[in-house]
């Protein structure tokens, strides 16, 4: 069930080419959306905004080496590693759900393009990393939803209580696990397959084509705030930040945890 | 005072819902950040502002005293125990200021619950729970004595 490529088992019933066809929409309808939330929301413009005023409170010069390394270390720390969230919790939450996607759409483009028949054999490792990115976000996703999101933590409401906050939440855990169902439902043969197969391309739809309503749109515009936000503290503007204390450690301690309800 | 939130700043941990004593600090339905649901009932007790890891809440006066313009930004940083404040003022003159946290060790202050509990007679005195030893005051409370008052004054 691991290795086999579901997507091979599907052309039975589905022409590849509505599949890949499928697909091209899905990303089309990404980027259609995040540049309708550019501009709908003017975040270019505020970050330009925002950008032009604090160069023009900075009072260090950046050379053509730090804005390099600014960069790098904006990809590094604030990107691939998610260095920005103060949680622990939070942030290996996030880890698993930004690879565990990343993972997940990547092989599924792959074996829809590259191996939508049974006819080439698809290697072992797309399957096995398929899987394993829908369960890494199903493990980050619903770990972040019933314990760490703050709605639940730090004001008490239930987990159940849903709000248009949760859009991009819910339908990436929607596609996922109605995916890995739908795999698990078509290895085995089973009637209900097709059924689980209807949901999973609806929540899926509604995960990329819902960009402008949801905070999809996240994993693009978070980046350039971190990288902002390290331009800001290099050319010493700090965002009107007063600079790190200078005077000895007294009587300090680790940040302490909110004790929630 | 009242504090707002910068959205792009801000990660929707809680911390500052959690802290608020006014309970005014509450997550977006929308975007997932927290933001002050009614500035106007805000203590401007400045918790939010020094809890935020982010360092994403700021301070903004009312428009009537305050003129736009300025800025009050805080900066706490538990490993010193200190907290740093930049007030920067409309016509571009600043101030920057450094406070510790506290001046004892952490854990060296006796909760109420580690004290021994009050006699009786104790409910009858002047003085307060566990004075006058912990005004930490050599020779008793300062008082004024009779012989001490001018006659006629009154």
């Amino acid at each position: 069930m691991f290795t086999s490529n579901p997507f091979a088992g599907l052309s039975a019933s589905i022409p590849p080419a509505a599949m890949q066809t499928y697909v091209v929409i899905m990303i089309v309808l990404v980027a259609a959306g995040t540049l309708f939330d550019i501009v709908h929301k003017g975040s270019a413009r505020y970050f330009f905004d925002n950008w032009r005023k604090s160069k023009s409170k900075g009072v260090k010069q950046i050379g053509g080496g730090e804005w390099v390394s600014l960069a790098i270390k904006t990809g590094l720390v604030d990107v691939l590693a998610s260095g920005e969230f103060c949680s622990a919790h939070r942030r290996v939450a996030h880890l698993l759900t930004m690879y565990g996607f990343l993972i997940y759409v990547v092989t599924t483009a792959i074996m829809v393009f590259g191996y939508p028949t049974g006819a080439t054999a698809t290697p072992a490792i797309l399957p096995l990393a398929w899987w394993l990115g829908g369960l890494m976000i199903c493990l980050g996703g619903y770990w972040f939803w019933f314990f760490i999101r703050a709605d639940v933590a730090a004001e008490g409401n239930s987990p159940l209580r849903i709000m248009r906050a949760d859009l991009f939440i819910l339908s990436l855990l929607g596609s996922a696990t109605l995916g890995l169902i739908w795999a698990y439902l078509q290895a085995r043969g089973s009637s209900a397959a097709n059924v689980l197969f209807g949901v999973y391309i609806i929540a899926t739809t509604v995960l990329f084509g819902s960009v402008p309503w949801s905070k999809f749109a996240h994993m693009f515009f978070k980046p350039a705030a971190a990288f902002e936000k390290r331009v800001t503290t290099a050319n010493g503007s700090r965002s009107n930040l007063p600079a790190p204390a200078d005077k000895p450690e007294r009587f300090g301690s680790d940040r302490e945890q909110p004790r929630h309800y | 005072m009242p504090t707002f939130v910068y959205m792009t700043r801000c990660d929707g941990c809680g911390h500052c819902v959690d802290i608020c004593p006014s309970d005014i600090m509450h997550i977006d339905t929308t975007y997932r950040r927290a933001y002050n649901i009614e500035p106007n009932m805000c203590w401007e007790c400045y918790s939010c502002v020094k809890a935020c890891p982010q360092n994403a809440i700021d301070v903004r006066g009312y428009a009537d005293f305050a003129p736009l313009g300025h800025s009050v930004r805080v900066l706490r940083e538990e490993a010193k125990a200190t907290i740093s404040w930049r007030l920067k003022f409309r016509d571009g003159r600043e101030k920057n200021f450094v406070s510790p946290i506290r001046t004892t060790p952490w854990g060296s202050i006796k909760g109420p619950a580690e004290y021994d509990a009050p006699r009786p007679d104790d409910f009858a005195s002047q003085e307060l729970a566990h004075e006058p030893e912990a005004l930490n005051i050599k020779g008793g409370l300062p008082a004024l004595r009779p012989g001490q008052l001018k006659p006629g004054v009154v």
